[in-house]
């Protein structure tokens, strides 16, 4: 059975993208092929094209890049980000994240869904990183988003699924893939994120902030793989207390009265 | 006489751009409830939101044996989302005139049957009558004829029963867009438009005749209420009429994508059966009884937790009665399903005839008793404030 992962008419085997920023530029290869990893995030401001220690040029043949936009504060800068990211040739996927609180990392919806409708419009395969928030989410589909992207807990946390009631509203109402990314702190937590239905998760930090960077991506890789066969599956029934033997709701049908 | 065409729209029908009824036809079409066995009904009850294919589990065949479980679950469910509350109303039948021909109605065009119309002074007075009663919330209905019974009067009929209740819905034809617009002007808030099979065969077999023979307008009739700023929509197939599982699954189908498209529109179902009515005895059926009625409302209950159901006066009290607060969420009271009756001799025949004849403070007492609340305004509209007089 072929189990793809399609965003934006692009199909990929794996559902583990790898966020780049937290580890050394010279683990990436090995991150990626312990994790199997088909696509991984790059952040346009660290782009130094031509410069030292550019990220992109640390990227294997073969993967497809996830420009985001971070540094952003308002629509507008992440439009001009994103059409940077196309000037340098990453392609047309664009992780929009807009943030203008620099305490805790929040996105910020509302900047979030205008860049995103003014980007879905120029052709870019726009995939949203938002707070949970189904109303938005709606709105980020009507705005030509190509998949949603909630956060499981605040960026770098490593907390897990906080947000899981707000995400499983997500997967069951929109039918774009549904992304964890942000606060997946262990391989567990991505296992449990795609058990409930995630089409992918997202991690950085968790792997970044490993003693052994190189084993963690492994443990991702099959957590994430057990979780999505889990889902695919069907989890089994939870008995949560004893079987009662008479019939009091349904004992009334065939009562002749 | 040549047969029409049902997929045929007539002049002056509006046409909509929705995807909803392909949707829903292409689900209903693969739908085989064969398929489905023991351990799908137990995933399905297992899960906390159930998707079309545990809908599908949980109306077929295999879920036969865990109707306890079903209903134990759905009472939980009824319970988180409507606490203890049963919402009252009534119908007021206003007009029995009718211009389709459909072989399993009452009010079949070709039946001889008494028809009448009440002059809008004669309303008055069914509304002040029953509003004496305690209710405020009113469902008034209509026979199919845009000639006897026009948008005006209709819309005459909800100004009036404004000033005494402050929830109307109408069970009439269906409308244009702007037509529901207009009546949402008058202060009506809720439509219930009702497929009755969603079998096209089955469909074009039984509506021989009338406007109602055309089968998608009438399947659009809730979108267009919706866009026509109605609050609410209530769905319903004729059980009985054709297989009731498929046509139950696909009743469901139509909710859930109409809600997924309209998320703020409220959603409700109601689950006729086919009973006795006047000219016509009951033949040839698929049987519905009881237990895969009560199944049928379960499942309703377990996929969309959020949605009112109502139980009808066609069933039996003793039946009506066990399904509130388990899955039932709202039931008439005091019915008369004649034209007018609540205060002179009705002016036209019934429709069908009634099980469960009980006034609105016999069930008020029952609902008591049972340990639940009546609930009698559950609703401000946004619209003809005149409704805020009566609170």
């Amino acid at each position: 059975m072929r189990d793809r992962l399609i965003i934006g008419g692009h199909d990929f085997g794996s559902r583990f993208i790898l966020g780049s920023g937290k580890f050394s530029l010279d683990m990436t290869e090995t991150v990626i092929q312990n994790g199997g990893v088909e696509m991984a995030t790059i952040a346009v401001r660290r782009a130094n094209k031509n410069g030292e220690e550019n990220i992109i040029d640390y990227m294997p043949k073969g993967i497809t890049l996830l420009p985001n936009t971070s540094g952003a504060r308002s629509a507008e800068e992440a439009v001009r980000i994103a059409r940077l990211a196309r000037e340098l040739g990453c392609g047309n996927f664009i992780k929009v994240e807009v943030i203008r609180d620099s305490k805790y990392l929040m996105p910020d919806n509302y900047e979030t869904l205008r860049a995103t409708e003014i980007l879905a419009k120029e052709g870019f395969i726009v995939m949203p990183y938002m707070h949970p928030d189904l109303n938005v989410a709606r709105d980020l589909v009507s705005s030509g988003a190509a998949a949603v992207m909630p956060l499981g807990a605040p960026i770098g946390s490593n907390k897990g699924l906080l947000t899981k009631a707000f995400i499983e509203m997500l997967i069951d109402e929109i039918e774009l893939p549904i992304i964890v990314d942000a606060g997946i702190g262990k391989p567990s937590q991505a296992c449990e994120a795609m058990e409930i239905g995630c089409a992918a998760v997202m991690a950085n930090t968790a792997i970044a902030t490993a003693r052994n960077v190189a084993l963690m991506a492994t443990a991702f890789k099959l957590a994430i793989e057990s979780g999505r066969a889990a889902y695919l599956a069907g989890l089994g029934r939870v008995l949560d207390r004893c079987g009662e033997a008479s019939s009091p709701l349904t004992g009334f049908l065939g009562e002749n009265l | 006489m040549m047969k029409t065409n049902p997929m045929t729209y007539l002049a002056n029908m509006e046409q909509i751009e929705s995807d909803v009824f392909e949707k829903v036809l292409s689900r209903v079409s693969s739908y085989d409830y064969t398929q489905y066995k023991d351990c799908d009904v137990k995933c399905a009850l297992l899960k906390d939101t159930l998707n079309p294919d545990d809908f599908a589990a949980l109306l077929s065949p295999a879920a036969k044996p865990y109707l306890e479980e079903m209903a134990q679950k759905s009472k939980a469910l009824t319970h988180k989302h409507f606490g203890n509350s049963i919402q009252l109303f009534t119908p007021l039948y206003i007009s029995n005139y009718c211009e389709n021909n459909c072989i399993y109605c009452g009010f079949n065009c070709k039946n001889k049957i008494k028809r009448g119309k009440l002059s809008l002074e004669e309303i008055n007075t069914e509304l002040k009558t029953i509003s004496e009663t305690g209710l405020k919330e009113i469902l008034i209905l209509t026979g199919e004829s845009r000639q006897k019974s026009d948008i005006q009067y209709i819309g005459e009929a909800i100004k009036l029963a404004k000033t005494y209740f402050s929830t109307i819905g109408i069970e009439i034809y269906p409308l244009n867009s702007e037509e529901y617009s207009y009546l949402n002007n008058c202060g009506a808030d809720f439509v219930s438009v009702y497929q009755e099979t969603y079998n096209l065969v089955k469909y074009e077999s039984v509506h021989l005749s009338g406007p109602k023979r055309v089968f998608p307008y009438r399947f659009h009739a809730q979108e267009r209420a919706l866009m026509g700023h109605m609050y609410g929509v209530s769905f319903g197939a004729l059980l009985g009429l054709d297989d009731f599982r498929k046509d139950a699954f696909a009743t469901g189908m139509h909710a859930y994508f109409v809600q997924r498209k309209y998320p703020s529109a409220e959603i409700s179902f109601s689950l006729p059966r086919i009973r006795p009515y006047i000219n016509h005895e009951e033949k040839e059926i698929n049987d519905v009884d009881e237990g895969a009625l009560f199944q049928v409302m379960l499942a309703y209950r377990l996929f969309m937790p959020y949605a009112s159901i109502t139980i009808s006066t066609r069933e039996k009290a003793h039946f009506r009665d066990h399904t509130l607060g388990v899955c039932a969420t709202k039931m008439s009271a005091g019915v008369v399903v004649g034209v007018g009756g609540h205060v002179a001799e009705i002016k036209g025949d019934e429709q069908f005839e009634i099980s469960d004849p009980r006034s609105v403070a016999e069930i008020h007492s029952m609902i008591l008793q049972k340990g639940l609340q009546p609930v009698y305004t559950n609703h401000i509209t946004s619209k003809g404030l005149v409704g805020w007089g009566v609170w």
